[in-house]
């Protein structure tokens, strides 16, 4: 029913090679009837400015969250969506985007949320597919609206909540994705992201710092196999069957980096904490890790 | 519609929550009236519109000043000549949505008098919508952009009158 798994070694070599496709297997299948290609991207504007054909947008913070509440969309607020954008629940959605997939592994991760079964991320997203002088356009993308189903958003299977985070300290691992400094509290926003800050730097008690982009290569694509065990498995110490919370800031960065554990790596449960350190770093009486107490 | 600046013309008086220019006003009126999709198109239409960076500076690029709050490199540089403010922005094109807050800037504020663009009230972009665009939290970093304009066109005059 779905399209093919891409028969690329490196892909293959991964726990759910039917969950990355390579820029090869996305010119070849591009055009197959079962497949539709998303992109979403950090720059809402950046997909009009030109976009691989065919392929429709997904705007992480006007379609995906509610516009009211800091929540995803609800059911129907789901299959408004994808029906609007031509996708049915059998469809094969191929996601990519800039910033090293970021909001491509974050739309992916929300349509998770809602157990659509067959989502890929494209291996080097946006980055990737424009090195590679494939073909790019400004054409209007126009999709017959489908009859989506009504389904429940599973709030707990890769999701996790404050309350969830709090449970977890010293029960579980956590994975602290931000930057160094981040980690340490010496910056209390992202480099160049001032505006996405907190009142309080530092980390969650017990999370370990692996930042997102250790499992990046600098073309934009997933290390391979090989090297990911090396970071996580190996370094970090997580099993296959660790109960795993990662976070970041608003929970892009830590999306990227629960498809690698889930998808490439394997690991059974995993869950992302959206929430993240705009919550926790603003939050009333929650507990935070700082190494050196200000002077 | 065209509005012409004149040193011999003084600051027209405005209300205090109106402070823009009045192409500036014209250009958030326009986006005021218009639905989500056709601000998204206006916003890339100004990302396009962007006057490209002219040689004098292209060729003496630290004479810029990097926006350090942007996500991609963004660098402004503003001329005052005889009380009126010019404003050269490099803004790449992977990042439109900064740039097309570059080409507001440079098509309401290029031209107008010293006090206009440091009586611009920083919250114009919500008043445009751009808040549903772009999200909020992502909008505060464009603040900072006519922040730092501000405060170049504080040291340009200063300069100028000794």
């Amino acid at each position: 029913m779905g399209a093919p798994i891409d028969p690329d070694p490196k892909i293959n070599r991964y726990a759910h090679p039917e969950r990355v496709v390579t820029t090869q297997w996305l010119a070849d299948h591009a055009d197959d009837p079962s497949v539709v290609i998303a992109e979403s991207d950090e720059d809402v504007l950046l997909y009009e400015t030109g976009h691989i054909p065919g392929a429709v947008k997904i705007d992480w913070h006007a379609d995906l969250n509610d516009q009211i509440t800091r929540d995803y969309v609800d059911a129907e607020g789901f299959a408004r969506l994808m029906s609007a954008k031509g996708i049915t629940r059998d469809t094969t959605i191929i996601f990519y985007g800039d910033n090293f997939n970021w909001w491509a592994a974050y739309a992916l991760w929300v349509c998770s949320l809602f157990g659509h079964a067959d989502v890929r991320l494209l291996d080097g997203g946006r980055q990737r597919w424009v090195a590679e002088g494939r073909p790019m356009t400004t054409d209007a993308t126009h999709r017959t609206p489908t009859e989506y189903p009504l389904t429940p958003r599973d709030d707990v299977t890769i999701r996790a909540f404050k309350e969830d985070v709090l449970a977890h300290i010293s029960h579980g691992p956590l994975v602290d994705v931000r930057s160094p400094g981040e980690y340490s509290g010496e910056l209390m926003h992202m480099a160049d992201y001032p505006q996405e800050g907190a009142l309080r730097g530092g980390h969650i008690p017990t999370a370990r710092s692996v930042p997102w982009r250790r499992a990046a290569q600098d073309d934009g694509t997933f290390r391979p196999l090989d090297e990911l065990q090396a970071i996580y498995l190996e370094e970090q110490g997580l099993t296959q069957d660790d109960d795993v919370i990662a976070y970041c800031r608003i929970g892009e960065r830590s999306s990227h980096t629960w498809f690698v554990l889930t998808h490439l790596l394997g690991l059974s449960r995993v869950r992302n904490y959206d929430g993240s350190w705009v919550e926790w770093g603003n939050a009333v009486r929650v507990p935070i890790e700082r190494p050196d107490p200000i002077a | 519609m065209q509005f012409v600046y004149q040193s011999s013309v003084p600051t027209r008086s405005r209300e205090p929550a109106d402070m823009l220019t009045p192409a500036l006003q014209e250009i958030v009126e326009d986006f005021q009236m218009s639905p989500r999709e056709m601000r998204l198109q206006m916003l890339l239409d100004y990302s396009r519109g962007l006057p490209a960076l002219p040689a004098r500076f292209a060729d003496a690029h630290d004479t810029l000043e990097r926006v350090e709050e942007c996500q991609t490199p963004f660098f402004v540089a503003v001329e005052v000549v005889d009380g009126h403010v010019h404003l050269f922005f490099d803004a790449p094109p992977e990042a439109p949505t900064t740039r097309g807050y570059a080409g507001i800037l440079a098509a309401g504020l290029d031209g107008a008098m010293v006090d206009e663009v440091l009586e611009i009230s920083p919250d114009f972009a919500l008043k445009m919508g751009l808040g549903e665009l772009v999200s909020p939290l992502r909008l505060r970093g464009m603040s900072a952009i006519l922040a730092r304009i501000k405060r170049q066109v504080v040291l340009h005059t200063h300069g100028a009158t000794g």
